[in-house]
């Protein structure tokens, strides 16, 4: 009798099992690192913003998990001629609330883009080359660009389409109670509850085809051993930005699968380039004051690059989750130099090149890096001042809250600091347009620019790719004014993020240079 | 009585404005929060508009008028992440802190003085020595490490327990708790047990203390001498009189368990204020810095307003008057 009970229940027990296991094939929770602040998707150009963005909402272009355009709500586009592109849009699309989507709601998104009231950090970088947009037919649309612009769809792709007839005069706050949270997207907004979580729901009518999921849990966890133990303890079906001390005990979990891609974030130390006589934190070997700024060297500049040991920092300090870089963007993506590769480990060149540059017994310099924003950025400054130290740079190493950082870096009191640079449009323009332009407000280059680097014959290139729209034109402009850049050593690259997810087993995810958490990118099975 | 009232109220108002200055000096020296909040991409144009959007390009003095000016409405700034205002953000995450409190505070009332007044009453004992032991323990391990370690045992290596978030929630009042469904007190057990092993600790040291100093006392030995059980003399007389105390601690320590519960909130990802001041801190968010600190300010100042008029309450002896000094 008692064994029959006993019997029952283990089998009801196992029901139960049975029936969560299949719920739970249908539901994804996700846990991601780093806070979505809102739902209105031109109020905060973020990354965890913009990936939430997609969930709800559709550009008219996307991009893939490699960083390449693909056509969105607009199913082609061509140049009509310089200044004019013409884009062709999806029929038969409609907005979760059943609004039609047409050629209207294109014209109204640009406009409403760069105007949202209080924003921190508004689209309008997105639609300022756009000189009028006019509709031609429901299904497309004409934009004239003020001057020649081949980055327009590049840049379109980053602004959600909305509707004209549900969100003229929409506030942001609409958006994050849900009362307008409607786009074109895969999924529907559920609910929003600020540095907690989102929940969504499949939107069965997509025109991209249904989603696996019928509902998906987007969590915010961002303490990083909390979002890796979530998933330990199986609350979280995924979570990014994986600590790089647990990605090796990860791999061999048995439960568990690691999903990584080289990103498109490229961590480099900046220099001082704003000053000739002498540089805030560099002195002689003796701690004596410099007549003149060495870093303006380019033999001292190359001899800094050369003396770190890329490799090392790789293997040691990202323990694998990176790779040495020596050019802004990885193999593979568009208008990487072929045969760029990182400056070779050389420890006695770069004591001969510091003698020929006047500084035999060598210098004394400080070194400057956030300790929370970059992985394991503190580290790598600490081992880089010891490659340094090594070569006769007796080096000083200060890392501090990125929010300390970053003010004191933009007014340059530095001589050497480290940064990071995420190319979300995968492509070389855009760190050579803010890191290394020479820094002009009204051309809008070199706004990132903190050491003030400035080379005429850069800009000349980068003008030039600018204004030419042939791609493997520009491709070939912009290689070589990254080619310029990096031979006279404008900034010293080290190494290129990798991405790293880690999830249940029976999952597969298609892993994004650009760094975006996705459930798009998760399908069950694998 | 009335004079001393009115005497405090104007040195609370005095000390909220003085924080006001304080708070928005310190605030304005941290960082630049366009720096912080801006796209990379952003170039120099886009960079002043959001200055001015943020009305950052006013001097120091004229945004602290405004803020002034405000406040004095009940209306302490727009949160620059959330574009919401600062205040109802607040408002919105409170119910969760204060539940997390109010829960850690059962807990160190409810474990703290039973094992105080078995730590009290026989202080020689192995058991006491334990007890003691373990609130040397609660003192000084750090909360976040406690609490990860928690999370590692109770939820990754045994299953029983959520490692983190907040659970489902009811209505109550208008508000969302979550201690009134099953799942969701399953939640809320591991962080208001970490945020109470500090508050057990101290009740158990305060209850231990304070036993030990009364059962020495005359009014002890003579109610046992009257033959009076063992349970009433310590329940009514010994209990009642360490009580004091206690409650003096209990409702201090209720305003730095809501202030401090950030290491809580951040390691268990619990949606509550501190929680929210943290990823405010970290992206510099002035509006909602401010109007945080300057609610766990005016707390402060009711909390000891009211302890120190429940004090008279509580022992007659206490007399609220003006003293002139």
């Amino acid at each position: 009798m008692m064994t029959a009970g006993l019997r029952s229940l283990l089998l009801a027990a196992a029901c139960s099992c049975a029936m969560a296991g299949a719920a739970a094939a249908q539901n994804l929770t996700i846990a991601v690192g780093a806070p979505v602040t809102s739902i209105d998707p031109h109020y905060h150009n973020l990354s965890p913003n913009n990936a939430m963005a997609a969930h709800i909402f559709d550009g008219l272009a996307d991009t893939d998990s490699r960083a390449r355009l693909v056509p969105g709500l607009a199913e082609s586009w061509r140049t009509i001629d310089d200044t004019t592109w013409e884009f062709r849009l999806r029929r038969g699309v409609t907005f979760h609330n059943g609004s039609d989507f047409t050629a209207e709601d294109v014209a109204f998104t640009i406009s409403r883009a760069p105007n949202v009231p209080n924003s921190p950090s508004g689209f309008g970088i997105f639609t300022r080359p756009i000189a009028e947009v006019q509709v031609v037919d429901p299904h497309t649309v004409r934009i004239r660009t003020r001057a020649v612009y081949p980055l327009l769809a590049v840049d379109l792709s980053n602004v959600m389409i909305l509707d004209k007839e549900t969100h003229e005069n929409a506030t942001t706050e609409d958006f994050n109670s849900g009362k307008v949270a409607v786009g074109t997207g895969p999924y529907r907004f559920v609910r929003f509850a600020p540095g907690d979580r989102i929940e969504l729901e499949r939107n069965d009518t997509y025109w991209g085809g249904r989603q696996p999921w019928q509902r998906v849990n987007y969590r915010i966890i961002v303490n990083e051993a909390a979002r890796t133990a979530a998933l330990l303890a199986g609350d979280v079906d995924l979570i990014d930005q994986v600590p790089t001390a647990d990605i090796a005990r990860l791999k061999q979990d048995q439960r568990l699968n690691v999903s990584e891609v080289v990103g498109l974030r490229i961590i480099y130390l900046a220099l001082d380039h704003s000053r000739t006589d002498g540089s805030p934190f560099v002195s002689g070997p003796n701690g004596e004051a410099l007549d003149r700024n060495p870093l303006k060297d380019v033999r001292v500049r190359r001899a800094l690059s050369i003396a770190i040991d890329r490799n090392a920092i790789v293997s040691r300090v990202m323990e694998g989750a990176a790779i040495p870089a020596g050019q802004f963007l990885p193999e593979g993506t568009y208008s990487h130099v072929p045969g760029l590769n990182p400056p070779a480990f050389d420890p006695d060149g770069a004591r001969r090149l510091l003698a020929e540059a006047g500084y035999p017994n060598g210098l004394r310099l400080a070194i400057h890096g956030p300790n929370d924003r970059y992985v394991n950025d503190a580290r790598i400054i600490q081992a880089i001042g010891s490659f340094w130290t090594r070569i006769g740079v007796r080096t000083q190493v200060e890392a501090m809250p990125w929010t300390t950082f970053i003010a004191r870096a933009g007014r340059q009191e530095f001589s050497a600091f480290l940064v990071g640079w995420g190319s979300s449009t995968g492509e070389a323009s855009s760190p050579l347009r803010s890191l290394v332009a020479t820094f002009n407000r009204e051309k809008g280059f070199g706004a990132s620019n903190r050491g003030r680097y400035s080379n005429p014959e850069l800009d000349r290139l980068l003008e030039q790719a600018l204004a030419t729209v042939d791609d493997e034109k520009r491709e070939k402009l912009l290689q070589d004014a990254t080619r310029v850049a990096m031979e006279d050593v404008a900034i010293i690259p080290i190494h290129i993020q990798k991405n790293v997810w880690a999830m249940k087993r029976g999952l597969r995810h298609d892993a994004r240079a650009d760094e975006l958490t996705r459930a798009m990118d998760v399908r069950p099975g694998g | 009585m009335t004079v001393y009232l009115i005497r405090r109220l104007m040195q609370s108002a005095l000390v909220v404005l003085a924080m006001t200055v304080i708070l928005f000096l310190g605030v304005y020296a941290i960082g630049d929060p366009v720096e912080i909040l801006i796209s990379p991409e952003a170039d120099q144009m886009e960079r002043e508009r959001a200055i001015a959007a943020l009305g950052l390009d006013r001097p120091l003095w004229e945004q602290y008028v405004a803020f002034l000016g405000n406040a004095l409405r009940g209306d302490l700034g727009r949160s620059f992440v959330f574009n919401e205002p600062a205040l109802k953000l607040i408002l919105q995450k409170m119910p969760a802190t204060l539940e997390l409190a109010l829960a850690a505070t059962v807990f160190a009332i409810v474990l703290g003085l039973p094992l105080g007044l078995i730590a009290g009453l026989k202080p020689e004992a192995l058991y006491s020595r334990v007890i003691m032991a373990g609130s040397i323990l609660g003192f000084s391990l750090p909360t976040f490490w406690v609490g990860l370690m928690l999370i590692m045992v109770f939820a990754v290596q045994l299953g029983w327990l959520p490692s983190t978030g907040r659970g489902p929630t009811a209505e109550f009042l208008g508000v969302q708790w979550s201690f009134l469904t099953a799942d969701g007190l399953r939640y809320l057990i591991m962080p208001a047990l970490n945020l109470s092993l500090f508050k057990i600790s101290l009740v158990i040291r305060l209850t231990r203390a304070g036993v030990r100093e009364t059962v020495l006392m005359d009014y002890v030995k003579f109610a046992r001498a009257k033959g009076l059980s063992q349970n009433r003399v310590i329940f009514v007389h010994v209990l009642k009189n360490i009580l004091i105390p206690v409650v003096t601690v209990t409702a201090l320590e209720f305003g730095s368990t809501i202030a401090f519960s950030v290491v809580t909130e951040s390691v268990f990802a619990w949606p509550g204020m501190g929680k929210l001041i943290i990823d405010s801190i970290y992206v510099l968010d002035r509006p909602v810095i401010v109007a945080y600190l300057m609610i766990i300010v005016f707390m402060f100042i009711v909390l000891n307003f009211t302890v120190d008029v429940l004090y008279s309450v509580l022992d007659p002896r206490v007399r609220l008057q003006d003293q002139k000094a």
